[in-house]
């Protein structure tokens, strides 16, 4: 039998968390051991992850920033992990103190701190939901409480889709998504790939340490990842290495590291 | 700020400087989402405090520890990055940021700054320490109050859980796998009449057995504990506590544990006591006759139906009872009477009824039924048959008064399996009218003969408005022929039916029927309309044939029909021929004893100019004084006159008739058709005794519209 939608899963913190490896990989101290021990081994394989990790970060910080002087003002981050430092609500409400934004992450303890970070801000929440049941994420009170559905939104789906496995139809959860979102709304996305990384077969080594978690490690090609995008006309420059999307300072001075990976921003029509 | 300081080699240029060897040097170690000048910004502050805490008159340490902490606050967390920090500082603070007039020697600046940067390191390894410890109490805490919340949903999961399982409208209950009740809810508790003492909780369920348990039932329970069987439903019923039956729809599910291995039995349980009940009661008001107790129509038709699916040589037989006037019995003593007439044949019926496999129903009004599928039903419902009517013969005593009723019975026997009950039953209902118009009080044995032309004839009756309105009739034209030159004066519109299975059938087939079910009503108006544009059309095309008249039938009761004037000169108008060119024919016998009411549309048809002819004449015994009221200007002989006229020699007698009844009507102004003329002597003969026109074979057959026409033409030029 399934479980009952209200009971949630089981806080396991004995089994590394990829949200807290995330954490770990930024530098940030709200991990455990085992996450840790999780992320030093990934790294053996791919020293660089902390880089991308941080280009990841930094791609969604000047993508946000785009949204924000798109006219952009509700923003839905799913896979929000642990807030650390240049949360999307700080960038954004620095830029429009009335913006809202709605964290989704699947880890409870990940939202747990997340709620403890956010608290006093009204224009900001977070929930445990997975990505996978868009329609709990859409029907859940934060959203339909901060964001008007009526009106664009940015998606942003950073450092996500690729713990989804394309059993579990990762193309129909952002479809649904897409649908949900009225014209104009932003799709802001990053996703690891083969594609670009400096030792291809030690990138291998790092999707098994992924096997571990509760979230294998997806790598996808450039085209499928292309197809994330459907229904949405990229912004330029379309879909590229993290550090080629609208750069501030000149990529060839970015780490090789963080030319892993795609990222690109559509907007729905 | 001066011109001259913001300049590249001023003060606060070399200051610039100093932050971007430094951002330079630091941001590859950092995990910070900014960008490297982003970062860059974020230093000069601190560069600028080191300057200044380097041209202070003493040196704070506090200074360099600020910008230690500061360092941990714009996340330059790694050590690495303090390591670079202070290689930098080290390298390049005094070369940058030493102020041109500062007095002091060089050695006493290295030694300044290297006790910043001790003061750096430990303001770094402090922010850090206290950031990291706060970091792990957060995700503690959030890990805490995950799990938190996770027994919180937990158990208002349970509670939602305990909420369905004590508020359920249906009993639940559940058991081991040895039968011993662990824990049911109150509304099982209720169904078994409840109260203290009276506990069900612990009890074993082998101790539930009732006679009426369906067969099936402990083998499935048995089926389900050895794991076998994941679910069954049943019917099945239980004593309550005070003895009393409950019934239930009983629904058992096996629940197994994480490793799929049997653990408990849940037993879902419906009340349907009333409701099984009601059903019984429903059942029965709905199989059985009010009045009569008997079993009713519906009932009956189960049986027959069981009797006819039997097969393998088994035969039934069926005795279909209809009273004979009873309906006079019901006018004159009134219903009450009747019905306790009905209650007491039926009583005795029942009593004629009583070996194994017979049985009595009352289908409705006063038609019994008796049943019978014993093992010799040849004789067994003869037999029946016999003493229902013997059983009847017996006076009926009510109100004081002896009444002896009659009945007629129609027997249909035979083996199962071929026939449908429905069958059957149309069988016996048409072998009872045999009964009964035989004289009644008797019985009759079905003949599938008679059945097939009775069916048949119903067939015909139900296909007739169909028919119509499919188009399915035809009218063939018969000429009618002046006798004094030959030549054609008309036609009788005959109307055929080309039925899709029987083919072309004759009036005599169907207009009996079409006049008993009314239809005869539009199907004579068709005729009407398709014989009367007929008339038109030759009139059109062959104007130089001299004028032709159409014969139309008109039925006894298209006659009484109110709309007969209206309907015939709407058509007649509307397709635009004069009403001298149209015959009415109507019967004698529907003429005979009619008053003047009948005779009125009639009479205004005659006064526009419409003949009417009088059909069949000398069949219907009428008063011929009567034919002077009747607005009729032609008589039609009936064939019977011109057949006796077809014998050798001619019976004189014959002829004398139809001299007289020639001469009576041209004495009335009447004109004379004979009819069924088929001989060249018949037709002279009738020449010499008068009659005007003449119809029949020697002439023409009846035929299409076409005929006539090449006929009137032949005749016309010939």
């Amino acid at each position: 039998m399934d479980r009952p939608a209200w009971a949630p899963p089981g806080i396991d913190i004995s089994k590394p968390s990829v949200s807290r490896m995330y954490d770990f990989y930024l530098g940030g101290s709200h991990n455990f051991e085992v996450d840790r021990e999780a992320a030093r081994k990934a790294m053996e394989f791919m020293p660089g992850l902390p880089k991308i990790m941080q280009a990841n970060r930094a791609f969604m910080r000047r993508a946000v920033r785009f949204a924000v002087e798109s006219g952009i003002t509700q923003f839905l981050d799913i896979g929000s992990g642990i807030p650390t430092f240049g949360n999307v609500h700080e960038v954004v409400q620095k830029a429009n103190p009335r913006a809202k934004v709605v964290y989704v992450d699947h880890d409870p303890v990940a939202v747990e701190h997340s709620k403890v970070v956010l608290d006093g801000n009204d224009g900001a929440a977070a929930l445990a939901a997975d990505l996978r049941n868009p329609q709990e994420i859409l029907n859940s009170p934060e959203v339909k409480g901060l964001l008007d559905l009526e009106q664009p939104v940015a998606l942003l789906l950073v450092a996500i889709l690729h713990f989804v496995e394309d059993t579990d139809d990762p193309y129909t959860a952002v479809a649904e998504l897409r649908d949900a979102l009225a014209p104009g709304s932003l799709l802001v996305l990053t996703h690891a790939s083969y594609d670009g990384v400096p030792a291809r077969e030690e990138a291998a080594g790092t999707v098994g340490v992924y096997e571990k978690t509760r979230n294998p490690l997806v790598m996808r090609t450039r085209d499928e990842i292309a197809r994330f995008f459907e229904g949405y006309d990229m912004v330029e420059p379309g879909l590229v290495q993290m550090p080629h999307w609208r750069p501030e300072t000149p990529p060839e001075q970015e780490d090789p590291f963080t030319f892993s990976g795609y990222a690109g921003v559509g907007r729905s029509a | 700020m001066t011109e001259k300081s913001a300049a590249p080699d001023g003060p606060e240029g070399r200051l610039r400087r100093f932050a971007t060897i430094w951002s330079r040097a630091v941001f590859p170690a950092t995990a910070t989402s900014l960008s490297r000048a982003e970062l860059e910004q974020q230093l000069v502050p601190l560069a600028r405090r080191l300057r200044d805490a380097l041209a202070a008159r003493a040196l704070d340490a506090a200074e360099g520890q600020a910008v230690g902490a500061a360092l941990v606050g714009t996340h330059c967390t790694d050590p690495e990055a303090l390591s670079r920090t202070l290689d930098v500082v080290d390298a390049y603070l005094v070369l940058y940021c030493a102020q041109e007039d500062d007095r002091r020697s060089k050695d006493e600046l290295r030694s300044r700054c290297s006790r910043l940067q001790h003061a750096v390191a430990a303001g770094f390894a402090q922010a850090l320490k206290e950031r990291t410890l706060a970091e792990q109490e957060a995700i503690s805490r959030a890990a805490l109050d995950a799990r938190h919340a996770v027994a919180e949903a937990l158990h208002a999961s349970e509670a939602r859980f305990r909420a369905v399982f004590e508020g359920a409208a249906i009993g639940i209950g559940i058991a081991d796998l040895d039968g011993t009740v662990l824990q049911v809810n109150d509304t099982l508790t209720r169904m078994f009449g409840g109260g203290f003492g009276q506990q069900i909780r612990g009890r074993n369920i082998s101790e539930w057995t009732h006679p009426d348990d369906a067969p099936q039932v402990w083998r499935l329970y048995e089926e389900l504990v050895r794991g076998e069987r994941e679910e069954y439903r049943v019917e099945k019923p239980y004593y309550r506590h005070d003895g009393t039956v409950l019934w239930t729809n009983l629904t058992v599910s096996l629940l197994r544990d994480a490793e799929g291995r049997p653990q408990y039995q849940l037993a879902l349980m419906e009340d349907t006591t009333e409701r099984r009940l009601l059903n019984l009661r429903l059942r029965y008001e709905a199989t059985h006759d009010a009045l009569t107790g008997l079993p009713n129509r519906t009932l009956f038709f189960e049986r027959l139906e069981k009797a006819l699916a039997a097969g393998d040589g088994r035969r039934f037989g069926l005795c279909y009872l209809d009273l004979d006037g009873f309906k006079a019995i019901n006018d004159s003593l009134g219903h009450a009477a009747g019905d306790r007439l009905l209650v007491e044949v039926a009583d005795r019926l029942q009593s004629c009824a009583t070996a194994p496999g017979e049985m009595v129903a009352r289908l409705g009004g006063d038609e019994f039924v008796a049943l019978t599928t014993g093992t010799d039903t040849e004789r067994e419902v003869d037999e029946l048959a016999g003493r229902i009517l013997s059983m009847l013969a017996i006076p009926i005593r009510i109100e004081g008064r002896e009444i002896t009723v009659r009945g007629s019975i129609g027997i249909v026997e035979g083996p199962a399996g071929e026939r449908s009950p429905a069958e059957v039953l149309r069988s016996a209902d048409i072998t009872m009218y045999r009964a009964k118009s035989a004289g009644g009080n008797r019985f009759e044995l079905a003949d599938p003969e008679v059945d097939a032309r009775t069916i048949t004839r119903h067939g015909l009756t139900t296909a007739l408005p169909a028919a119509l309105a499919r188009g399915e009739f035809f009218i063939e034209y018969q000429p009618l022929v002046h006798l004094a030159d030959g030549s054609v004066s008309g036609a009788e519109a005959l109307v055929r039916w080309t039925h899709p299975q029987h083919g072309v059938l004759g009036p005599d087939r169907f207009i009996p029927l079409a006049e008993h079910t009314g239809l005869i009503v539009p199907l004579g108006r068709w005729v009407l309309e398709e014989a009367v544009r007929q008339a038109r059309d030759w009139q059109q095309r062959h104007a130089d044939a001299g004028p032709l008249r159409i014969n139309v039938n008109l039925s006894p009761v298209q006659l009484h029909h109110p709309h007969l004037v209206a309907d015939t000169v709407e058509i007649l108008e509307r397709v635009g021929l004069e009403p001298g060119a149209l015959c009415l024919e109507v019967t004698e016998s529907a003429l005979i004893g009619a008053d003047d009411d009948l005779l009125k549309p009639l009479r205004r048809l005659a006064d526009m100019g419409v003949d009417i002819a009088l059909d069949d004449f000398g069949t219907g015994y009428s008063n011929l004084a009567n034919l002077r009221r009747l607005p009729v200007s032609v008589l039609k002989l009936d064939r019977s006159f011109t057949q006796g006229m077809q014998r050798y020699p001619v019976d004189p007698v014959d002829l004398k008739i139809v001299e007289g009844v020639v001469s009576l009507a041209h004495s009335l102004d009447l004109s004379v058709t004979v009819e069924g003329v088929e001989t060249g002597a018949q037709a002279e003969q009738l020449r010499e005794l008068g009659c005007d026109t003449a119809q029949g074979w020697y002439y023409a057959r009846p035929g299409p519209p076409d005929r006539l026409h090449t006929l009137a033409l032949v005749d016309a030029t010939g």
